[in-house]
Formats: structure tokens, sequence, C-alpha cells
């Protein structure tokens, strides 16, 4: 089953396809989600959502709901302190304006947040929620993004909101860097290019929505049990909200069904604690699917425009890149998902000198877009993955040549690694390690890209069409985010290892067993990993940004070097070995006198034999990465369309990616599947809907279509691993990169099958019968 | 009302309300493998089997399953759930897991009537059973596995 292991490195445990740590519990249904657990005496609470896009409450009404029967609290803006902040879970000076409350006199989305009500059952919440009455004020809402900049209409007009760029224009963040004078050396330059992408609203769909579970403990900490990707995030907004010191609440992240970003979001956590705090009892909130729909997060719609200046040989020589974001009606990641649309893209392709990268995101009177798998990456691909094949094909080379000749090589960097970072300055990088060549040429072979003029389609209504994109990502956030990692030595010599890092279903603490395993010399089953629990585990700044193979990766590798010396040296000490004679290899320590089995070692150190000897060993360790190593990855796709109704038939999907050392291989391949398959539905399904109140209408499964066994291509992924010098054992992150590909690399598959241009995804069937049409008349 | 079924190999009675939805029931009752993921019947993950067959516990009411056999994973032990479990956690099928009981359910009731099944047939099979994790590959390659491991042992001993 190890097709991707590899064959040059030599580990025990890492680059193995070792099954999951909680594979077992996993799928056997055991009861480890947030909602799994049941609690004595505890309440359930739901939310009334804002039926209105924009409206001031001018009265709420609770008398009649507080009189149904089993309502045991109300909240609303009148009984809830009123504190700005963000719900984005990011490290903290958090790059995101503070311009949510956790209830408000406002109401800028139909969706948003009223009152909450907590109860005894569903149906008395439910009876409750009816019965509150709300008069609003109907206020003119903005729906247009390009309107907005220019309108009149003030989304964020309170007085209290912070770090907003420009509420006069509804301008939530903005970024502009320039290198060099790209406008000019375009207009120089003897071909250009461009490319104007629009992309829609589209969604998460984790299959198990946001659940958490708030209650006082003995102590009267509060507890909240919390499907989080963030925990030590949650913890720290939470202390903001309800005024409250970071030591008296604990949030703990049990196993989680799904994250890809909306989960990187503080969205049911503050009402299940102010509820709990003011009932003393336990208080569960589950969001229903529509709920997750209309109230959850979103990815970024984004206008792109790309404009491209080469020589006529294809050679790159400016950029321009200009992004029109829509961040709903709160700025929540708004200005980091906005650099990272040329962040993560622009640095592909270095050999161009002169860049502009710049844009606003801006309010609408929409749902909230947030973190998403990604993370602005998509939309960017999108356009300079489109604009690059019609330079291509303005020069008269291969697609793939023409990457070639432009893409970032070991040893070189870009400009902007240093200009853009998130939401501030970057740092400088250099590519250490790249095999975007190798994943590309095995790639093209593994779809048949050099023969594919020969192929003929299926059949004679259809055409074939072959599509080529390439991308990077990164692994963490350089010099902001943090991860830290704890090793203790338990008497039978095996370890207990406690992370901050949160597994979201990707299998990180499978990762960073087998990292810890490996160094320790030891099976991966001596490794007992605690993950996510702020009371007991050492900080992490979570699950987002490809950073926890990196990031926490180094930072089990460091701690665990440091257990070992610590070891070492323990067995030296009481054995008087010479210093530096002893090592610890394969469960044995050795020394030039003694010789004995770690577990024997270790029950000896808790042993009364040794008196004032006795001891624990522990280390723990800190990461702050200085770098963010890139994964690259190359996307091919090979498409037949029916000309006569336009649908697609997507053939086969092939992805190639250099994330370094696989630590896992089967994950790592797990990875990129998942990704591919959320961008394919992103490509061609995925698309939130609204009316002209801007009322989601198709908030379900069966309206808005995700991929399911039936929609997936034939799906081939190749590890081309590299070895990455500041990776744990050589390994680059690789959770993200897989979801860059799917709608460049189809879009590009289109034109080539019938010569029409696709901006505007999903891809439906209507659409690309439509655009035949219009391009035959 | 009173209603009377088999849970896992168990006849019981239980007090139903008259709109109470199986999935609700079966969570209260301790088999928290029956996930709630939509509540419209698009999601799979609440899949459970009834008189052998794999249907959404959300759309059926509590009421529905009177007389009926009813088996969650909780009560999915024997050699072909094992089996099945083993393959999809060495193929890498188990990401976060949430979908893992209805996916476990769906193809545990496919092998059940087919030992052999085609991609075609197990992606058929499996249509119902939402998946944000993995993209599917290695579910369909773990049934797979399964049912050639299956069709290889039960060889000869027929
Ligand atoms: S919860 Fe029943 S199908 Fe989704
Ligand atoms: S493994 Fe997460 S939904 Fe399937």
């Amino acid at each position: 089953m190890d097709k991707n292991k590899s064959d040059e490195l030599n580990y025990d445990v890492v680059n193995k396809s070792l099954t999951k740590v909680d594979g077992t519990a996993l799928v056997n249904g055991k009861p480890v989600f947030t909602g799994d657990y049941d609690y004595s005496n505890g309440l359930v609470a739901s939310i009334l959502h804002s039926p209105k896009p924009r409206a001031e409450i001018v009265n709420i009404d609770v008398s009649a709901a507080e009189e149904v029967e089993g309502v045991e609290a109300i909240l609303h803006q009148g009984n809830v302190e009123r504190v700005p902040h963000t719900t984005a879970g990011q490290g903290y000076p958090e790059p995101s304006p503070y311009d949510a409350y956790t209830f408000d006199s406002k109401v800028r989305y139909v969706g948003d947040r009223v009152a909450a009500v907590a109860g005894e059952s569903k149906e008395a919440v439910k009876e409750g929620l009816d019965k509150i009455e709300v008069e609003y004020k109907e206020l003119e809402p903005i729906f247009d993004l390009e309107e907005s900049r220019d309108s009149s209409i003030k989304i964020h007009d309170e007085e209290d909101s912070t770090g907003i760029y420009d509420p006069e224009r509804n301008i939530a963040a903005n970024v502009d860097i320039k290198i060099g004078d790209p406008k000019e050396v375009i207009s120089q330059s003897d071909v250009a290019v461009e490319s104007s992408c629009r992309t829609q609203f589209a969604q998460h769909t984790p299959i198990e929505p946001h659940v958490t579970t708030a209650y006082l403990d003995e102590h009267e900490r509060l507890v909240v049990k919390t499907s989080t990707q963030v925990p030590f995030h949650v913890r720290r907004i939470l202390a903001q909200v309800l005024d409250m010191p970071i030591g008296k609440i604990r949030v703990i992240k049990p196993r989680i069904g799904g994250g890809f970003g909306v989960k990187q979001e503080l969205l049911l956590e503050d009402v299940a604690s102010l509820f709990a705090l003011r009932t003393g009892r336990p208080v569960t909130m589950e969001y229903s699917r529509e709920e997750e729909f209309n109230s959850s997060r979103t990815r970024h719609p984004m206008e792109v425009d790309v404009t491209l200046g080469a020589t006529s040989e294809g050679k790159l020589q400016g950029i321009i890149m200009e992004v029109l974001s829509n961040t709903g009606a709160y700025g929540a990641h708004s200005l980091t998902v906005l650099s990272n649309v040329g962040s993560k893209t622009l640095p592909l392709y270095n050999k161009a000198s002169d860049l502009h990268f710049f844009g606003d995101a801006v309010y609408t009177n929409l749902p909230v877009p947030g973190a998403y798998r990604g993370y602005g990456a998509p939309q960017g691909y999108f356009s300079l993955e489109v604009a690059i094949d019609k330079l291509a094909e303005k020069v008269g080379k291969d697609p793939i040549e023409i990457r070639k000749l432009n893409h970032i090589r070991e040893g070189e960097t870009s400009p902007i690694f240093e200009k853009l970072g998130e939401g501030k300055e970057g740092t400088v990088q250099h590519i250490h390690s790249c095999r975007l060549d190798e994943c590309i040429d095995r790639g093209a072979e593994e779809i048949g890209w050099h023969a594919r003029d020969e192929k003929q389609a299926s059949k004679a209504h259809r055409k074939k069409g072959f599509g080529l994109a390439i991308n990077m990502q990164g692994s963490g956030i350089p010099l902001i985010d943090m991860a830290a990692a704890r090793l203790k030595l338990n008497e039978d010599g095996s370890f207990n290892l406690y992370v901050g890092a949160t597994d979201l279903g990707t299998g990180s603490d499978t990762v960073l067993s087998q990292i810890a395993a490996e160094v320790l010399e030891v099976d991966l089953d001596d490794i007992i990993v605690y993950s996510s629990d702020t009371d007991f585990t050492p900080f992490d700044s979570g699950a987002y940004a490809s950073s926890t193979t990196y990031v926490s990766g180094n930072a089990v590798e460091q701690a665990a070097k440091k257990a070992k010396e610590k070891i070492v040296r323990a067995f030296t000490d009481l054995n008087d070995e010479d210093p530096g004679k002893v090592e610890l290899s394969d469960g044995v320590l050795i020394g030039e006198e003694e010789r004995e089995t770690l577990s024997e070692f270790a029950l000896s150190l808790t042993s009364g034999e040794l008196e004032t000897d006795q001891q624990q060993i522990e280390a723990s360790a800190s990461e702050v990465p200085e770098e963010s190593p890139p994964p690259f990855s190359a996307h091919f796709v090979e498409l037949e369309v029916d000309t006569r109704t336009g649908e697609i038939d997507l053939q086969k999907y092939v992805s190639a990616v250099d994330c370094g050392t696989a630590i896992n291989p089967n994950l790592a391949e797990g990875q990129m599947e998942g990704a591919i398959v959320n961008g394919i539905g992103y490509a061609l399904t995925e698309e939130m809907k609204f009316d002209s109140s801007g009322r989601m209408t198709n908030p379900s499964f069966f309206d808005y279509k995700i991929p399911n066994t039936e929609d997936i291509p034939d799906i081939e992924v190749i590890l081309v691993e590299s070895s990455e010098p500041t990776g744990p054992m050589g390994a680059k992150s690789v959770g993200e990169i897989g979801i860059n590909g799917a709608i460049p690399a189809i879009a590009n598959a289109l034109r080539d099958a019938i010569g029409v241009e696709f901006t505007e995804p999903p891809f439906t069937p209507e659409k690309v019968w439509k655009k035949m049409k219009d391009e035959r008349e | 009302m009173k209603v009377e079924f088999e849970l896992n190999g168990e006849v019981k009675e239980f007090d139903v309300d008259s709109g109470e939805i199986l999935l609700d029931l079966l969570r209260d009752e301790g088999c928290k493998s029956v996930k709630r993921g939509c509540e419209t019947g698009d999601c799979g993950a609440c899949m459970v089997l009834v008189d052998g067959r794999a249907m959404t516990s959300c759309t059926l009411f509590a009421a529905q399953a009177d007389g009926k056999e009813v088996r969650t994973v909780e009560g999915l032990e024997d050699e072909l759930a094992e089996q099945l479990k083993e393959s999809l956690l060495e193929a890498g099928a188990v990401q976060c897991g949430f979908c893992i009981p209805g996916v476990l359910i769906s193809a545990y009731s496919l092998l059940s009537r087919n030992e052999e099944p085609t991609k075609g047939e197990i992606k058929a099979a499996l249509d119902g059973n939402l998946c944000r994790c993995t993209g599917y590959v290695k579910q369909i390659e773990a049934i797979k596995e399964t049912a050639d491991s299956i069709g290889g042992s039960s060889n000869g001993q027929k």
C-alpha cells in the first residue's frame, strides 16, 4: 500500500504509512466527538438569526419567551456586555478588525445573531426562539461588491469598532505592494495578456457542524469542549469577550469532524459560555446544517484581475494582480486572506521582476467569509494560471514549457516573501527544496500530456481537453505562529506526548507521534499523544496555514531530542559513565560500563532504591518558524465536454506534490485527495446562492452539491519527495496545497476542449452550454 | 407511544414521541456512532441497518422501527465488519472519522448482498455517504480490498 513511500529515506517510524493513532476509536464509532458526551443536568441552546440583511433592532421583547416552560435563559444585546472583538482565531494581536459583538443592536446579514435561548429541551428552546418579538427598523442593504466601495451606506458605522481600514468606504482591509514599475515594464514587453476571474461564495461543509459544550467545573472554572481548530485562540478571545482571566478558562478539543478553516473561528463558544456562567449548568449548542450554511463562514468571493508582460520567448517580466475581495458583513480574516492571494502565488513566478499586488476587502450585507483551506491562494491561482496558459498560447509554447521557464527554483527567492506577510511585512526566505519540475514531468507522464493531441473524445458530440496548473503554498506563518510540545517519560519506557497542535481529522496526532518515536527510537505504540487541551498541553497557534507538520512537527522533534539527551545524561550520571560515551539506540541505553533497556532504566528512575536520585524526565520545546517553506504541486486534468448539453465529464485528475519527506505517505496522499475533491466541487457545482434580500436559497446538501463518490474522476496522487532542511525530518506541510489546482486546471482544460474561456465557477452545464452558444453566434 | 424493536441484537421497548426521529432515539440510547450531519437525509452520517438495509435514521420516525431489526456500528462486530474496519484503517480512509460509521453501514450492506462488487457498484452503494475529508479514493479502495480478502477467505470454505 506504500506506493508513495520513498526508497531513499532510511527511517524506522517516519515515512511509513502507519495507521492513525486514533483510528480504532474512530472506525468503531466510539463517542469521541464534542456532541457525543452526555452531561447530567445539561441544557441545550440555539440562536435566533436575523431574517433581515441590514436592520436596527429597535426593541426585543423576550417576556413571552421567558414564560415558555423549560426555557432557562435568554441572551441578547440588552443583557450582554458589548465588547468589540474579532471572531477570527488568529495569533495575537490579530490582524482582523474588531468589528464583531456577541450581540449587537444592528444586524448586518441574513443569519446574523439576534438573540439566543437556553432550555431543557430542543422543543422548549425552539418555542422560546419563536416567541421572542423583535422590532426591526429595516435599512437599505448592499449586496454588490463593486457598489459597496462607492456607496453612501456604511455597513460598520458603529463608534467602537477598531482596525477597519476605511469604514467610510466599507473597506475592511487594503493591501498595496509594488516592486519596480510593472505597468511600464508590461507596456514595453513583447507580449501582454490579461485574465479576469470571479469566484463565488462557497462553503467548507465539514460533515460535523459546529458544536460546543460549556460548563463550570467543580472549582467554578469555565470549561469549553468545542469543535475548534484553535483552542488557545478560543480561550484568549473568550477571556476578552467574557472579561475573565485566561487562567479561569479551559478549552478542550476532542476529536472533531473536519474543519477546513471554518472552525478557525469563535462561533458558538461565547454564547454557550455565557449561558453556562448564568445558569451554572452545562450548555450544549450545535448548529443545524442550515445554520452551518447561513451563519458559519465561507470562502471569500473575489474578483482577481491579472496582467502579465513577457518577452516573445515567454519569459515573464511583470505581473499586476488586482483583487477585490468580498468580506461579507464582518472582517474576519479579511486582510490576511487578501494578502495571501498574492503572497502565496506571485513568488511562484519569480522570473517576473516587476510586480504590483493590490486590492481591497470590502464589506457587503452577505454571510461572512473566513479562513478556508488555501486561504486566498485558490482565488489567486485561478486568474494567474489561466493567464499563464494564455501567455503560452500567445508565444506558441507548451503550457508546461512556459511554466518551467518561469517558476521559482531551489536557492532562489522572491521579493514578495519579504514585502508581503500575514497582514504585515513578511520575511526574507530562500527556497531550499523544490522538485516542481519533477512534479510536472511525472504528472504529465501519468496523464499522457505529450500524447494528448492523439487522444480522441469518446463520442462524436464530445470534445476532449487537457489542462494544467501549478502552485505552491506555505508551511505555517513565519515569525508569528508558535507551537510547543512536551514529552514525559513513563516507568515502562513509553512517553506521553503533549501538544497544543490540533488534529482536525488530518492525522496530525499520528504524524507528530511518528516524529517523536523516530527521534526517541521507540515504536509508535510507545508514544501516547494528548493534544489540544489548554489546561494540560503547551501552547500551539492551532491548525491553520498548513502549519502542523512543519511548525508543530519541529517543536516535537526538538522536544524529543531534548528528552533523549536528558535520558542519556541521567544514565551517564547514575552509572558514572564517561560523558559522551552513552547512546540510546533501539530502546537500549549503551554505555561503556553498563547496558540497560530504556524500560528497565525508566522504571529504576522512580524506584526507592535510587533514593534522592529519583527523577521525572521531561522535556519541552517551543518552535517559532523563521521561514515557511512552500510545498509545490502540479495538477493535470483530462475531461470531455458534451457539446449538446454542456456537461463536463471529468475523467482523470493527476496531482504530483513535493511536500518534502512525507512523514506518513498514506495520510499525505489523503490530504491531497480530499483537497482535490473539495476543489473539484468548488470548480463544478458548489455555490451559495442568494435571493434579492440576501437570503441564501440553497442551504442544504440537497441544493448545495458537494461531490459524492459518483462525482469523482479517476484520481492519482504522486508524492515527489524532497528534503526540506528546515523541516522535521525533511518535511513540509501538505494540508492546503491540493485545493489550489482544480479550478485553473479545469478552466484550462475547458479552453483546450472547446476554445472558450471560463472565468466564473462553478462551471455548470448551463454555463458551459450558454458560453458555447454565445461563441457560435 | 410504545414501540418495540431489536437494537443491536436485543429486543427492547421504547417510549417515543410521535414526531421523534430514529436518529435521536438511537443517540439517546447511547449509540453515538449514529451521527447528525444534516437531518435531511442527504449526508449519510446517521445511517443504520434496518432489517439489513442501510437507511438514514434522520428520515425515519422512531415509530417506523417498530418490529424491525436495527443495527448500528456499536452492534457491528462480525468478521465482515471487522475486516471492513481494518481495511478502512489500513487504507488511510479514515480522516476525521465523522462519516465513517455511515460508510461502514453502507459498505457492510453492500458486501452482505454482493461479495464481489465492481468499483462502479461500490461508488453507487456509497453515493449517499458524504465525506469532506478523504475525497473517497481510499474509502473505495478499502471496500474493494475487503471484498477481495473476504472473497479470498470464503473460497473453498463454502
Ligand atoms: S444526518 Fe441523516 S442523512 Fe445527514
Ligand atoms: S473522514 Fe471526515 S468526513 Fe469522512
